[in-house]
């Protein structure tokens, strides 16, 4: 399975849980299970080639100018990762379907999951860092959504936002430390970057690339002083704590740790930054989750421990230390997954996870139990399970750690953390399930279905297997995931074995061990000093700062913005023209070279028209219905200039759009004032007037200015000239640049257009859903309304004119290739055939003889459009390419066909279809009831019945 | 001919901007429209000015052609302006019928911090 699908797959099946939304948990489960088990088998194909060393490539290159190629590769650590990821995600699927109740939107849990599962998997296995860097700000979008999936609690979504906020803009000081590292190499490829270690770290940037990358992994792995969103964000769901804080989420600051460590690894600024922080996280994380009474919390703080253990053995910096961080990485994937899973049946069972308020459940929920028993015994490092392993593994490396010279401070510190890492696990176990059974739990305890026990299950049995045979089990795994992380070079000396003889780790291990004992037996006094410590609240000084913030950019936007937005406007316009006076005056400027044309009589007519329509307009612009007029005239001479000017294109769209304006803003003033007030000063005035005015003498010197100069550079319109006909087969250049040349662009210009008339559409629907329609109901219209609404005349004459005009607009459609016309303005022509029928008949009743929804064609357009752009895919040639050939049919001429003539139909469709549907809606609001006419006129001599019910509403109205 | 297309282009362009800076929302609609026209015969005559001559290929005669480039960018330019004046007197419309108000400036009250 090529690695583009295995990255493409979650986010594919992201789609069918959300479409699923109503056929249940069972369908939503399935499918989310279903795309997860294609892509971890898809992974599992690529293990034996991996296994042998092999990296599988797959390469695509996006917008390669910019490096920004869709690269995938397949490495050990990759295979290690994204096993970790599938294999997990598959039990927290299937966990999840029995921990959420019927209440919860189950699609949407599982959308969120698969989008972030998606993520995930883009991260480990991306080959360009730019490519990550998307998939890392997917993970933290992914998981707001997903920390934030109970929306109803508060904690949730509190805790969504700090840990959006705090890996967000890790993420943000990452994309600045990556980009300082592409620049460093010369390419932004994990593949080229991993090879250049010298250049790297020799390069003076390396110090604020490290620091900048930094951030972002310390974030994302919850690393000290980072760590405090982690515990906020246990407000989700279980299955998502499970998933997004053993194996996942805070395993991709590892991850990238583990990923660049072959290059920037090995310096004394790694080792101090990285391993300090790692000790310090260890150390604290361990601490504080002695003292939480949250099961929750516990294993929050204690998985920001053991992050905390495996980002110092990255910052060791030596071959073996890496190594035993690999291995930890798979042991806590699978014992924190599995305690995660444990707190919460015992949660889903019990109704609570207060440790204050369990005990005892040892024989109530035997099964339960032994799980989470085993877990928390290898989270504890005792022998035989995996954690134990590791841990020794963990200690041996700081026996060899110095630090400032002082070869005892790392070990010590770092069994110290061990020794209540051993007390939490011990309390975890003693405190929920030993001692006396209770009779106050909340609900009356028992184990759950298998539902819910198979997948921590399933986990505790590899906790055991790779404690037991590790070698056997986790052996290759760990030694090709190692060597990818130590960049391919000769692995150290290590054995995955429980036993290693008397040695210093042994001896740390029995006496954190001993300690921890120690420690939970005086459980109850520490928790008292420990209570009485002050200790900062993280929470608080987090939302001090964030409130910070809020008040400093609440402070800049008010001195910003006070609402007065003809202000903007006017500063705007002050600076627009204020920096072209700055480029003219210190730029040259050419003398004309290009004679001007004569202007004969009747343009100047024309212009005298325009330029008297438009002050005529600043004049009476009061009056709003004179205004309108005016600004109709100001359109048509526009339109005529266009004409004039060899643009005949241009001067039916703009007459055909003209008209619907036209239609529009007389729809709109029906509801508005009809006059302006006066209410600027005549200080003001000047102001603006000297604003405008000199606005008005840049613009027009500076196309002045153009128009009587030859093109500086050559123009590349001589090659649209040339290959209009032989390439896009049409000879009317314009309208082959739309559907041909450029018809990317159109694609995307009848999709704002469709987005515009939607919004419109959803505009009128919110806002008739208030108040507005009772006052629009009880209005008193402007003008008296006419006594017959829908003459006869007009009906009949608007009959007439419909086949006409929509022949015209097939005319002009068909012609549009080779002549003037085309999709847009045949679109605009039948807008107005079928907007005539409207006015003469009324809305109502031409509302009732639609046959298709406006928003339907807007659709329809798009998708044609599109369709014949993808039709390129099947021959292999990029998308909107066309193809045109020529047709004989007896007995008419030959003609020419054009797959761009397809294209124009949903530009066609797309053009109608807006325009409809924002009159439509503007249209709505003159709705009143009653207002239907039975008959297409009121008043009709061939009928004998007067129409008495509407001539008494008429009057009732006037 | 030049000087008619500037000097128009100059006063729809001032008449335009005076209007948008007018201090109620239908104004502000007619500037924007007027503008638009402004921008679209700036963009058209940025491929310069030729009479007699449009961008329609002719089999038979060899004949001068106007810039088509222009010509295209303008024609979606207009419909897409159609569609942003109709989003506009929309929006417009709608602030004006929920508070029987038609100032384009938001004044917030000082003391209370609500907009009026």
């Amino acid at each position: 399975m090529s690695l583009f699908l295995i990255a493409a797959l979650p986010f594919l099946g992201a789609v069918f849980p959300a479409l699923l939304v109503r056929a249940g948990r069972d369908a939503a489960a399935s499918a989310a299970g279903l795309t997860t088990f294609l892509a971890f088998v898809g992974l599992v194909i690529h293990a034996p080639a991996v296994m042998r060393g092999e990296v599988v490539m797959a390469r695509f290159d996006w917008i390669p100018v910019l490096g920004l190629n869709a690269n995938f590769f397949l490495d050990g650590l990759g295979l290690l990762f994204a096993g970790l990821i599938l294999g997990i995600g598959l039990l927290i699927i299937l966990y999840a379907r029995f921990y959420l109740s019927r209440e919860d939107p189950v699609g949407q849990f599982y959308t969120y999951l698969l989008l972030f599962q998606g993520a995930m998997v883009g991260i480990v296995l991306s080959d360009n860092i730019l490519l990550l860097l998307i998939f890392w700000e997917l993970t933290s979008l992914s998981s707001f959504l997903l920390i934030g999936y109970w929306k109803h609690l508060p904690e949730g979504r509190q805790g969504a936002r700090m840990a959006l906020a705090v890996t967000g803009s890790g993420g943000l000081a990452m994309i600045a430390g990556m980009l300082i590292l592409g620049n460093i190499v010369g390419s932004y490829d994990l593949s080229v970057i991993l090879t250049q270690k010298e250049a790297i770290q020799a390069s003076p940037y390396y110090l604020p690339a490290l620091i900048l990358i930094l951030l972002g992994c310390f974030t994302k792995s919850a690393q000290f002083p980072f760590h405090f969103w982690l515990p906020h964000a246990m407000a989700a769901p279980t299955p998502v704590s499970a998933y997004l804080h053993s194996a996942t989420m805070v395993k991709a600051g590892l991850f990238l740790m583990a990923r660049m460590w072959p290059v920037l690894a090995g310096t004394q600024e790694w080792f101090y930054i990285v391993a300090t922080t790692g000790l310090v996280t260890m150390l604290i994380g361990a601490v504080i989750a002695l003292f939480k009474d949250d099961l929750k919390a516990l294993l929050a703080f204690s998985t920001v421990s053991h992050l905390g253990l495996i980002t110092m053995l990255l910052g060791f910096g030596t071959k073996f230390a890496a190594v035993a961080a690999v291995f930890h990485i798979i042991n806590h994937a699978t014992f924190k997954a599995a305690l995660f899973m444990s707190a919460g049946i015992i949660d889903h069972e019990t109704g609570t996870r207060d440790i204050k308020r369990l005990g005892g459940l040892r024989h109530l929920m035997p099964l339960t139990f032994t799980l989470a028993t085993v877990a928390a015994l290898s989270m504890a490092g005792i022998p035989p399970f995996n954690g134990f392993i590791s841990k020794e593994m963990m200690l041996d490396a700081t026996v060899h750690a110095e630090w400032l010279d002082s070869p005892y401070i790392v070990a010590a510190l770092a069994a110290v953390a061990a020794l209540f890492s051993a007390a939490y696990s011990f309390r975890f176990i003693a405190h929920v399930f030993l001692g006396k059974e209770r009779d106050d739990y909340p609900h009356p305890p028992h184990d759950p279905g298998p539902g819910l026990w198979l997948s921590p299950a399933i986990l505790v049995t590899l906790v055991i297997l790779i404690g037991l045979f590790s070698k056997a089990v986790a052996g290759p795994l760990v030694a090709t995931a190692s060597s990818a992380v130590i960049g391919g070079e000769e692995l150290p000396y290590y054995s995955l074995k429980l036993w290693h003889g008397f040695n210093a780790a042994l001896y740390m291990s029995i006496a954190a061990v001993l300690g921890g004992v120690i420690l939970l037996a005086l459980h109850r006094h520490l928790e008292r000093f420990w209570n009485a410590l002050p200790r900062p609240e993280a929470k608080a000084i987090f939302e001090g700062i964030i409130g910070a913030f809020i008040r400093f950019s609440r402070w800049v936007t008010d001195r910003l913005h006070n609402g007065v937005i003809s202000r903007y406007a006017a500063i705007f316009v002050f600076f627009t023209v204020g920096l072209a006076w700055y480029a003219y005056a210190t730029g040259t400027t050419g003398l004309p070279t290009r004679p001007t044309l004569e202007a004969p009589l009747v343009p100047i007519i024309g212009w005298i028209c325009l330029v008297a329509a438009t002050l005529a307009i600043m004049w009476f612009h009061r009056n709003r219905l004179l205004a309108l007029v005016l600004i109709g005239v100001v359109g048509l001479m526009v339109s005529m200039a266009f004409n004039y000017l060899s643009a005949p294109d241009l001067a039916l769209t703009q007459i055909s759009v003209e008209v619907v304006t036209m239609i529009l803003l007389l729809l709109s003033l029906n509801f508005m004032p009809t006059e302006t007030p006066v209410d600027s000063s005549t200080r003001r005035k000047v102001r603006d007037a000297a604003i405008s005015i000199v606005a008005g003498l840049g613009s027009g010197g500076l196309i002045y200015a153009l128009m009587t100069r030859d093109f500086a550079f050559p123009s590349i319109s001589e090659y649209h000239l040339a290959n209009s006909y032989s390439g896009g087969g049409g000879t009317n250049v314009v309208n082959v640049i739309l559907v041909d040349f450029r018809g990317f662009d159109t694609f995307g210009e009848i999709i704002v257009l469709g987005i515009a008339a939607l919004i419109i559409f959803a505009l009128t629907e919110s806002v008739l859903a208030t108040n507005v329609r009772a006052y629009l109901l009880n209005r008193k219209p402007h003008w008296p309304q006419s006594g017959d609404a829908h003459p006869l005349m007009m009906v009949v004459v608007t009959r007439v004119m419909m086949p006409i005009a929509l022949m015209v607009g097939a005319y002009i459609f068909f012609r549009g290739h080779n002549q003037p016309g085309g999709g847009f303005i045949a679109g605009l022509v039948v807008a107005i055939a079928v907007l005539m029928q409207y006015m003469a008949s009324g809305f109502a009743w031409a509302t009732e003889r639609q046959r298709l929804p406006y928003h339907g064609v807007i659709g329809w357009g798009v998708l044609i459009a599109a369709a014949t752009g993808l039709g390129a895919w099947f021959n292999d040639l990029p998308f909107l390419t066309s193809d045109f050939g020529y047709v004989h049919i007896e007995p008419l001429e030959e003609f020419e066909l054009a797959t761009a003539m397809l294209f124009d139909v949903g530009v066609f469709l797309a053009v109608l279809g807006a325009v409809m549907l924002a009159l439509e809606s503007l249209s709505r609001f003159a709705w009143q009831p009653g207002m239907v006419s039975e008959h297409a006129m009121d008043i009709n001599p061939m009928r004998d019945d007067p129409p008495s019910g509407a001539a008494e509403d008429k009057e009732g109205q006037a | 001919m030049e000087f008619l297309l500037a000097s128009a282009v100059g006063v729809m362009t001032a008449a335009g901007i005076f209007l948008i800076l007018r201090r109620r929302t239908f104004p502000v609609i007619l500037g924007l429209s007027l503008v638009t026209y402004a921008v679209n015969a700036f963009l058209f005559a940025t491929g310069r000015l030729a009479l007699n001559a449009p961008p329609v290929l002719n089999k038979y005669e060899d004949v001068a052609y106007t810039d088509p480039l222009p010509q295209a960018l303008v024609l979606t330019a207009i419909v897409i302006s159609f569609g942003m004046t109709a989003v506009i007197v929309m929006i417009a419309l709608s602030a004006y019928l929920t508070t029987k108000n038609d100032h384009i400036d938001i004044s917030v009250d000082k003391k209370t911090g609500e907009e009026r």
